[in-house]
């Protein structure tokens, strides 16, 4: 699904990503932790395309075709999705709205047909409802107003509706009481599926207690360092992150 | 000494000749009137950047030459002009025709309007000596100003409105203002308003004409909005290409009278719109929006005095500026609050989105407070579309100009977001996104 070759970046002369190999299969999902500072949330912005860094080296890979020279859109279209870690406020713009214009602007992208009106509102009702997200606030501007947990399950709302191939989840648990945490997690958890692959990126266990990983890496200074089952989590939780950094300081 | 005649521009001497031609068809009521303001303006000629209020829109510079004032068209060519209008065309609402500031009265509902309502052509009201006209005496900064006094020194037509105390108009009045021609003219229109107690009126204002002459309108409002009464106002700025286009409101608000105007302006190569708000009643409500998008070439100046001289107003000011090309914005606010207008709670912004990097933007937000309990404030901002939000947008699969687009008009739509009427709100929304799809 998604491959990650000897990937270089940097911003504004800072090395951040420094040769980093990954590899995500079909179906996976992949979990990375690390401490702060590794570059997990550089790597999320890369696959997505984020614009302020500089690839210096590398390919990123989805389904063999590299995405590093398509646009942030682009990859949209071609099923990647990153839920922001700090979603943004957009006044003025209506939550369905936007919704439909960035359903059918994927569409149109790919050579489908526009959603019709109808269709478009049952999908999002559907969908809302699995999130326990009030009507209420789609007919608001998308995230104004909307408290931590009602940014992140709207995140994973669009993520629903946009059906990605790719997914990149970075510290969605960050600001979730434990309530929204098992909310966005069974939101998560419904759209695992063959032909989708999650990319989780966590500091904390517990997240991956929600959403169990089929792998987990660990990231430091810009590359992964180490690569297990589920169960490194629980050791780096108990361990805690000590030896990267040492590793990160020699 | 110096000669001060030997400074006057060609304009100048323009105006005056054609003011000396025109004197001698003024109906006695209002000839001194217009050979005041015409002194006055003569005086000190035309405003140019010397002058502070005229500082970034420098009419001496713009205004070459004095184009002669239109003659009435023939009922065929006022036809032929409406047939193309688009401004809140297709609205339901009566309708009030000028065709190069004459209005036409076969195109206009002067009959049949709702009870309550009356609608006289300014000219029949003048040739009577109607006493409301003097009711409807501008507020004094405007008639100060040279722009209104160009207006008035050539006033050529225009309306009188009035609506009976008490009496709610459901349905909007449209004054309907269209250009035409195929050499320049200028224009002088005057629509005075006057709203007895406790009425309603929602009036639209729409302004267009040819994109391929140099014509001058030059068109004022002048509303008294009676105790409790409600007027609401939106106007729409679609003027052809070349035009320079001056426009004057001048409000004066009773007690809790409430007030809702916006302008967007989207056409014009200078347009300066002028609004002079008197607060002479307590505890009133005022909205007072403005939107412009501007692309190359163009300058749109938003002007605004509003002046507190009784308890208790409250001012919402909201001004939004998209800037593309080598545009020019210009906002110029100035809230005073007199001494009598204590709980005074005024609030003015001016924002502005600039997409080019050849664009420029003026703001001169003003506070002159002389009460001791007011709620007041100012604010201007200037920037890019945000990157990160661009990047949010884009993201989940928005191409990077439909993203831009839907910024612009989440940020210039809140200025519009005010307005009552659903069916003018739409219509301006419907400019905006005009304006956006052409420059795509």
């Amino acid at each position: 699904m998604l491959e990650i070759k000897n990937l270089v970046v940097q911003i504004e002369d800072n090395r951040i990503l420094n040769g980093l190999n990954l590899t995500v299969n079909d179906g996976e999902v992949a979990a990375i932790m690390g401490p702060n500072g590794s570059g997990k949330s550089t790597l999320s912005y890369v696959i997505a395309g984020k614009e302020d860094y500089e690839v210096l080296d590398g390919e990123i890979l989805l389904d063999g075709q590299n995405v590093l020279e398509m646009a942030a859109d682009e990859r949209a279209a071609a099923g990647i999705f990153l839920a922001f870690q700090y979603p943004l406020e957009i006044p003025g713009v209506g939550t369905m709205t936007f919704l439909k214009a960035c359903l059918n602007a994927q569409r149109k992208a790919r050579g489908e047909a526009e959603i019709s009106t109808p269709d478009f509102i049952r999908k999002v009702n559907a969908a809302a409802d699995k999130l326990e997200i009030n009507k209420e606030m789609l007919k608001r501007a998308l995230n104004v107003g909307f408290s931590g947990g009602e940014k992140k399950r709207m995140e994973i709302l669009q993520m629903a509706l946009l059906e990605p191939k790719f997914c990149v989840l970075d510290e969605t648990d960050s600001g979730l009481d434990i309530d929204a945490l098992r909310i966005v997690s069974e939101g998560v958890n419904a759209l695992r599926a063959q032909g989708r692959s999650f990319l989780v990126i966590t500091h904390y266990q517990r997240l991956l207690n929600h959403i169990v990983p089929d792998t987990v890496h660990v990231m430091s200074k810009g590359q992964i360092v180490k690569t297990g089952g589920k169960d490194l989590a629980l050791e780096l939780e108990a361990s805690g992150y000590a030896e990267y950094r040492t590793n990160e300081a020699a | 000494m110096a000669d001060i005649q030997n400074l006057r521009t060609s304009a100048e001497t323009g105006l005056s000749n054609l003011f000396e031609a025109a004197r001698k068809g003024f109906a006695s009521e209002e000839a001194i009137a217009r050979e005041e303001a015409f002194r006055f303006f003569e005086a000190a000629g035309l405003p140019s950047r010397r002058v502070e209020a005229f500082k970034y829109t420098d009419l001496r510079a713009a205004m070459k030459e004095a184009v002669p004032p239109a003659e009435a068209p023939s009922p065929e060519v006022a036809q032929a002009a409406v047939a193309s209008a688009k401004g809140f065309a297709g609205l339901d609402a009566a309708r009030l025709t000028f065709v190069n500031g004459h209005l036409i009265r076969p195109l206009s509902d002067l009959d049949g309007l709702p009870a309550g309502l009356t609608v006289t052509p300014l000219n029949d009201a003048m040739g009577k000596g109607d006493a409301r006209l003097r009711l409807l005496a501008p507020v004094e900064q405007a008639r100060e100003n040279p722009v209104f006094q160009l207006n008035t020194a050539f006033l050529a037509d225009g309306a009188l409105i009035s609506v009976a105390p008490g009496t709610k108009i459901e349905r909007a009045l449209h004054l309907r203002f269209v250009g035409t021609g195929s050499e320049g003219f200028s224009t002088a229109t005057r629509v005075l308003v006057d709203l007895g107690a406790g009425a309603e009126l929602t009036l639209l204002e729409s302004h267009e004409g040819p994109d391929d002459i140099t014509y001058q309108p030059n068109d004022a409002l002048d509303v008294r909005v009676g105790m409790q009464a409600v007027f609401r106002h939106a106007r729409l700025n679609r003027e052809g290409k070349a035009a320079i286009a001056l426009s004057t409101i001048s409000v004066r608000l009773d007690d809790e009278a409430r007030l809702e105007t916006v302008n967007l302006v989207t056409g014009a190569v200078l347009s300066r719109h002028q609004i002079f708000m008197h607060v002479a009643g307590e505890n009133v409500n005022a909205v007072v929006n403005g939107a412009a998008m501007l692309g190359d070439g163009q300058l749109a100046d938003s002007t605004l005095l509003a002046d507190h001289a009784a308890v208790g107003g409250v001012g919402r000011e909201m001004f939004k500026t998209v800037i593309d090309g080598d545009a020019t914005g210009v906002f110029q606010g100035k809230i005073i609050v007199r001494q009598a207008a204590q709980q005074t709670d005024g609030k003015m912004k001016s924002d502005c989105l600039l997409l080019s990097d050849e664009g420029q933007m003026m703001n001169k937000p003003e506070l002159e407070i002389f009460a001791d309990d007011v709620a007041c404030g100012h604010g201007a901002t200037c920037g890019a579309p945000d990157e990160d939000l661009l990047f949010y947008l884009m993201a989940r699969g928005l191409p990077r100009a439909v993203a831009e687009s839907l910024l612009v008009q989440a940020f210039i739509g809140e200025a519009v977001e005010s307005v009552s009427h659903e069916g003018a709100r739409a219509a301006l929304i419907g400019e905006i996104e005009a304006w956006l799809a052409a420059r795509a």
